[in-house]
């Protein structure tokens, strides 16, 4: 081996950069990396209520902020000159700070800052789902670069071992171990997932794509086959020679592609808060693994954060619907429902109201709760929302929010469209919280949302959304019901009992509109 | 390190997960999303190791672009959070 003179203070630190495998990790990185680690639990940790939610946040940036600067120093760019010679005429070599290429580093983060931070700033509340959708994709295509820059370059992320079986020969020619590629098989894989699903999701969030779901014949044949050839390729490329991987993982970064494409396309619109939930998951499993593969703390212990927190809102989601997770991703939901429903159709009567007598009720209500659904969000209701609620607070009615765990297109989506609207969060409750209290009020106040007060699901065993937890709007003395006409039905596409009840009241109109004349009638 | 001890810390901070997510108050579901994906963007190291290797080209580029996804994701997904949570507020008493 070929001594190096270390010519600059950055030499020192840049030399493990470039070390063999087996040489010892310096423990203050591993130590930066897993104080880094520490601080994105307590990230989470903070959102446990809204008053340490900031300070959480706060702590994710610290966390971010010591990975980066340990991996800039450890890692700090290099070129090497020939130096003077040594006494017993070995040639030297100087290593110097590559400063060229360290602002190109910059530039590149500059760059990403400028555009996350301006997209931050700019995103309406409403277009939260499709944001998070989108980020998701990033995240997952970070991960496929990284996993192909290792492959192509295993010697800078120390993954090469000797060729032989005891792997302590140094003298040999070196390849990347098998472990490390089946660990960087399986990030690009689930980066690949992940980015092509997010790109799909967000099209469909975003309204690019048609959020019905579309069904190819066979799908499930299909997904299954390219999904076991991921595998099998997967493991071809962990036992080929060095010389022979490159098909291998080319193959299988394209597969993982479209297997992405295809399990999300058939899942529609009102299942993404499972889908997203689960892309947050996968954008995770993908971090780790390639935590694995570069056996970084910090990655590791963010992935396995990130995977599990995506894993339980999915089964959140799954569980507010009555439904399994493998149905969802098999998808389809909705679309056969949708025509079966439509057929037994039969005209009955309902009533309908105006704005002037919906704001006389309300007046004179003692309690009322309101619940929010997707239809809020499309027709940006909720500032009027909370207009209609203050009033009503002044003149001496309770207003209280109800928000079903699976209300609009993502988890918690309905809670940020109120915060947005400042609605005070202690009057904002889940489902079972507040479930008990429709027997005693005086009017339920859905608008938009339709599927989560359908009796169907306590009573229709044939129903499709039979078994998910429903609010008790039957037991409430009035019901109000903004939609915007009687024909579209909930996207599980049955109708809904709640709006042929003697006590509803259907306010046929667009949210937003309704809500602001009934502010005017109140005032 | 070795794969053991990779593998005890990945096992252990799954669980620590579990534990810390459920103890997340469901209205904040939505932050939780946007401050996770700002998280998991700590795939920057792996980027910035291949960006600051010269040695082979391609690595190098596809490092340079990896760093500009994660910084999007790490600069928007903490500002956007941050932008959310200052939102959730009890009101003033009158």
């Amino acid at each position: 081996m070929r001594r190096f003179l270390l010519a600059a203070p950055f030499a020192v630190l840049a030399t493990p950069a470039h070390a063999a495998t087996g040489e010892a990790v310096n423990p203050w990185v591993a130590l930066a990396y897993l104080v880094s680690g520490v601080f994105f639990i307590l990230a989470l940790r903070g959102l446990s209520s809204p008053a340490t939610s900031r300070t959480g946040n706060r702590f994710g940036m610290i966390g971010m902020l010591i990975a980066v600067v340990t991996t800039l120093v450890t890692h700090f760019p290099t070129v090497t000159q020939n130096g003077t010679s040594t006494n017993d005429g070995t040639p030297t070599f100087l290593v110097l700070p590559d400063l060229f290429s360290a602002s190109e580093i910059l530039i590149a983060i500059a760059i990403g800052a400028v555009v996350g931070i301006t997209i931050a700033r700019r995103i309406a509340m409403t277009a939260m789902p499709e944001l998070v959708a989108a980020f998701h994709s990033l995240v997952g295509l970070a991960a496929v670069l990284v996993g192909w820059a290792a492959y192509l370059n295993p010697g800078a992320f120390g993954l090469l071992v000797p060729m032989d079986t005891i792997g302590t020969d140094y003298s040999l020619p070196m390849q990347i171990g098998a472990v490390s590629k089946i660990e960087m098989g399986l990030g690009i894989a689930i980066g690949a997932i992940t980015f092509s699903g997010s790109v799909i999701a967000f099209a469909k969030l975003s309204g690019r794509m048609s959020g019905s779901p579309i069904l190819l014949p066979a799908r499930h044949v299909i997904n299954l086959g390219v999904l076991a050839a991921i595998i099998v390729l997967t493991a071809l490329f962990a036992m080929a020679g060095p010389s022979e991987t490159m098909p291998l993982i080319v193959a299988m970064t394209v597969l993982a592609f479209v297997i992405g494409f295809l399990v999300i396309i058939p899942i529609g619109g009102a299942d993404m808060p499972v889908v997203v939930s689960m892309l947050n998951s996968y954008s995770g499993w993908a971090a780790a693994a390639m935590g694995f593969t570069l056996g970084n703390t910090a990655m590791i212990i963010t992935g396995a954060l990130v995977g599990s927190s995506g894993a339980i809102l999915s089964y959140i989601m799954c569980r507010a619907m009555n439904r399994s997770f493998i149905s969802v991703i098999a998808g389809g939901f909705g679309a056969d429902a949708g025509a079966g429903g439509g057929e037994a159709k039969e005209q009955r009567p309902y009533k309908q109201g105006s704005a002037a007598d919906a704001a006389f009720m309300l007046e004179q209500a003692e309690k009322v709760i309101i619940i929010p659904g997707y239809g809020m969000a499309v027709a940006q209701a909720q500032h009027a929302l909370r207009e209609m609620a203050d009033l009503l607070e002044e003149k001496g009615v309770e207003v209280k929010f109800a928000i079903h765990p699976v209300a609009g297109r993502m988890p918690g989506h309905m809670n940020v469209l109120l915060a947005e609207a400042s609605v005070d969060y202690d009057k904002v409750f889940e489902l079972e919280d507040i479930n008990s209290e429709f027997a005693q009020a005086d009017v339920a106040f859905i608008i938009g949302a339709n599927d989560v007060v359908n009796p169907a699901a306590k009573t229709d065993k044939s129903s499709p959304i039979y078994g998910m937890p429903v609010f008790d709007v039957d037991k409430a003395k009035q019901v109000f019901f903004i939609k915007r006409s009687m024909g579209g039905v909930g996207y599980a596409g049955v109708d809904n009992d709640v709006f042929y009840m003697d006590q509803t009241m259907m306010l046929l109109s667009d949210a937003k509109k309704m809500v602001e004349e009934i502010v005017k009638n109140l005032d | 390190m070795d794969f053991i001890s990779i593998l005890s810390i990945f096992v252990l901070a799954c669980f620590v997960g579990y534990y810390v997510v459920w103890s997340v108050t469901p209205a904040l579901h939505t932050p939780l999303m946007a401050v996770t994906n700002a998280i998991s963007s700590v795939i920057i190291v792996g980027a910035l190791i291949a960006a600051a290797a010269a040695d082979v080209p391609g690595a190098k580029w596809l490092g340079l672009l990896g760093i500009v996804l994660a910084s999007v994701n790490i600069f928007g997904g903490f500002a956007v959070t941050a932008r959310m949570l200052a939102m959730y507020k009890k009101k003033e008493k009158k």
